[in-house]
């Protein structure tokens, strides 16, 4: 009966026409190809952003060389960038990377695909706001890109927004906000329905305690997602006011632009932006690295052939995670004049929250003990993950203390410290699940000899990028700078910013064998049968690529996610589907 | 069968809950955080502000009752719109939705009149902080009931053809609509207070 079932649904989805079936698609499948396609397009334009910031700080002054040309007079005067275009990319950069491209990649993209997936679900519980989400996502990544052709530029108060400077910038201010309800309400849908899905729509026996680390990690961000956001949406709302309408929610009384006093009614308060923001901000760094966690415990479990070390240990600290990150906000605000009591908690607070991510990652490092790993390509990035991503937790400590964060506050240090969370640690386990998941999407794997070269290349130039940052910032230079040669302390430090500068570009050359190896294992790539890493978790079971409906018959699951190497079974691995012995 | 979703109509039977329940709590969860937000934004306001004027001295308290008792009254004819499904009674559903409905607009109504009396003495947003949480508030509250407005017509007339196919799913999706309705009366029945009457 269910194979009949099946054989329906799949003839079924085939007379759907072209754009019911792949562009407004309610196939958590397609919409999850269609979420990282989309999200690796920002995270390259992003990074191009960036990579043309990086020759002002390499070269302040010195006309661009090649593209310099190309930019109107009201971005760049003779191939030299004006500082008001540098503060357009440095906004921009943020804001894509952040809420256009690691997010949406990270829980749009892989946990629209996996999620459903791995909980034997065939679909997720409401396909309909999962297009919504996308669309919704995709239309506020378009306004933000039409940001940057509105008089005056995009948003240039950098990706916090902070006010009063936000409040009276030109109006690509607006458009950022216009742009952020939109990415809100996104992540809203999303999250909804993740939770729905997870909590619902398990296959039979698959228990919370069965699920793949990666589930519980997609579950916590969604609850994170789900609370965080709603008072960004608050704040966005009140600025938008403070733009539109004329209200003065963050401007305070008597402010002084340009020489002249404001004209506006006052009495408003510049930190109340701070707290709402950061209220979603600092939660949104574990939206951030809970999904890359999962991912990476996900590809090592598979590549090092033995179960997760401590996997309840993980799954409750990912919890313990997940509330704690409600209340240390404030440690981003030690400098607005916050009082001692109130700096005390959230010291504590952030001491604390660095616990469960420590157990996170000491459990993953001690899963490769005793293991016969396998170096492929995967396993490399998510090997990989954990010294960079141990890097960047470490040197948030003393970013969490205020004695010593009046020294690092808004220094290069801070930019290397959470750039090594995101990038080189999340970005880097994104990195892993698409080789990781690539043949179950396809049915083809990627080439191992590219996405080596990938791998070792982008390892050695990321760390050529930000690893100088700290000495940067511990040397006082400020992030947000236009042209450092200004500044007589950061003349010393100068020379470094060539060195991240061309790391950043030849990082930006290390991308296009994975571009290749993307593109081309579509058509060339090696065939793959259903299980190729030989894994045991559900979204193996499935035919390649997965049909409308995914499973051929409803699974039942009989053991937890990591049966690896168990002794007295003839493979080393036991799916969690198998009814009998293997 | 594979490819079906499953408690769409019927509870999950560990969470006992449907998909389309378990999914509105979590929105209003949302909810609850956005005007937790804006609650939060105007006590950090009211408290540092020099002076702050008495609600009753700047608005019109007795307008405001009335659509107090407007929005009350609309949530116990959506409580009787859902009862009557519950009842098998798809008559008086659309009776009492269809009161629901007007006593949405209603309210709208008499907000415009507060409105425009507000707009007509020059006082804007722009004014001082006070006008500005005020229609602040009030205006993101009355997206939302035009919002819940929208749900339930949709249900009154095209969404209610689900009534002859499932007759399950359809009552759970009033009950969603229903607890969302709940939740704008809610967030007024806080406003009401903190704004007309501190």
């Amino acid at each position: 009966m269910s194979s009949h079932a099946h054989d329906h649904d799949s003839s079924h989805s085939h007379k759907l026409p072209f754009w019911r079936k792949y562009i407004f698609s309610l196939d958590h499948k397609v919409i999850g190809v269609q979420y990282t396609v989309t999200s690796l397009v920002f995270l390259l334009l992003g990074f191009s952003l960036m990579m043309m910031m990086r020759w002002q700080l390499a070269y302040p002054g010195k006309p661009m060389p090649l593209i310099g040309n190309l930019f109107g007079d009201a971005l760049m005067v003779g191939g030299i960038m004006l500082p008001e275009f540098y503060n357009q990319l440095g906004a921009m950069h943020g804001t894509i990377m952040i809420f256009l491209g690691v997010v949406p990649l990270a829980v749009g993209g892989f946990g629209n695909y996996v999620l459903p997936l791995q909980i034997g679900a065939p679909d997720m519980a409401f396909p309909k706001l999962n297009m919504m989400s996308y669309w919704s996502y995709f239309v506020g990544g378009v306004v933000m890109l039409s940001s940057f052709f509105v008089s005056g530029g995009s948003a240039q108060s950098g990706w916090t927004s902070y006010p009063p400077l936000s409040d009276i910038a030109t109006s690509g201010q607006t458009v950022w906000l216009f742009g952020m309800v939109f990415l809100i309400t996104s992540s809203l849908l999303g999250s909804v329905n993740f939770i729905v899905t997870t909590i619902q729509l398990r296959a039979d026996g698959l228990s919370f305690w069965r699920l793949p680390f990666f589930v519980w990690a997609q579950f916590v961000t969604s609850f994170l997602l789900l609370l965080a956001f709603p008072p960004l949406e608050a704040a966005a709302v009140l600025q938008l006011m403070d733009r539109v309408a004329g209200t003065s929610f963050f401007l305070p009384s008597g402010l002084v632009v340009g020489g002249k006093i404001l004209e506006a009614s006052g009495g408003g308060n510049p930190v109340l932006w701070q707290h709402l923001f950061w209220f979603l901000a600092h939660p949104e760094v574990y939206v951030l690295i809970l999904p890359a966690m999962g991912i990476v415990a996900e590809v090592l479990a598979c590549n090092t052939r033995k179960p997760l070390y401590g996997y309840k240990a993980m799954v409750y600290s990912s919890i313990f995670l997940g509330f704690m990150s409600f209340i240390v906000w404030a440690h981003h605000m030690y400098l607005v004049g916050m009082s001692t009591t109130m700096s005390g908690f959230f010291q504590i607070t952030t001491m604390i929250i660095s616990i469960p991510s420590v157990v996170i990652l000491t459990a993953l490092l001690l899963s490769l003990w005793g293991a016969s790993i396998r170096f492929n390509t995967p396993n490399l990035f998510a090997m990989a993950f954990l010294p960079m991503f141990g890097i960047g937790g470490l040197t948030g400590l003393p970013l969490g203390l205020a004695a010593s964060d009046i020294h690092l506050h808004d220094t290069y240090y801070v930019i290397g410290h959470f750039h090594y969370v995101v990038a080189p640690g999340t970005i880097f386990a994104l990195f892993a699940g698409i080789y990781h998941w690539f043949p179950k999407v396809t049915g083809r794997k990627m080439s191992e000899i590219l996405g080596k070269i990938h791998f070792f290349f982008s390892f050695i130039f990321i760390n050529g990028v930000f690893m100088p940052m700290f000495i940067q910032g511990l040397a006082g230079v400020s992030r947000r700078l236009y042209d450092p040669t200004q500044y007589a302390h950061a003349l010393p430090t100068q020379p470094l910013n060539i060195v991240m500068s061309v790391s950043a570009w030849l990082l930006g050359l290390a991308q296009i064998p994975f571009i290749f190896n993307f593109f081309g294992s579509l058509f060339f790539g090696k065939k793959t049968g259903d299980n190729p890493w030989k894994a045991t978790t559900l979204e193996w079971a499935t035919p390649t690529p997965p049909p409308h409906g995914n499973f051929a018959t409803p699974p039942v699951v009989y053991r937890g996610p990591y049966e690896y190497s168990v002794p007295g079974q003839k493979n080393d691995f036991w799916p969690q589907h198998m009814s009998g012995d293997n | 069968m594979s490819a079906e979703i499953r408690y769409i109509s019927k509870p999950h039977p560990v969470s006992g809950l449907t998909n389309s329940k378990l999914g509105i709590w979590c929105f209003l969860a949302s909810e609850v955080m956005l005007f937790g937000g804006l609650f939060s934004a105007y006590i950090l306001l009211r408290t540092s502000a020099v002076e702050w004027p008495q609600g009753a001295s700047r608005l019109n308290v007795p307008l405001a009752t009335l659509n107090t008792l407007i929005l009350i009254i609309s949530s116990v004819t959506m409580v009787m719109s859902w009862a009557s499904l519950a009842m098998k009674e798809f008559g008086k559903y659309r009776k009492y939705m269809g009161a629901t409905v007007l006593l949405g607009f209603l309210f709208l109504v008499v907000k415009s009149f507060e409105y425009g009396h507000k707009f007509s003495h020059h006082h804007f947003p722009s004014t001082d902080m006070f006008y500005a949480l005020y229609f602040t508030l009030t205006g993101l509250h009355g997206l939302h009931v035009i919002g819940g407005i929208i749900v339930n017509l949709y249900f009154l007339f095209p969404g209610s053809a689900l009534w002859h196919k499932d007759p399950e799913q359809f009552t759970g999706r009033i009950e969603a609509a229903g607890l969302y309705w709940h939740f704008v009366d809610l967030v007024w029945i806080f406003l009401f207070p903190v704004l007309y009457l501190l």
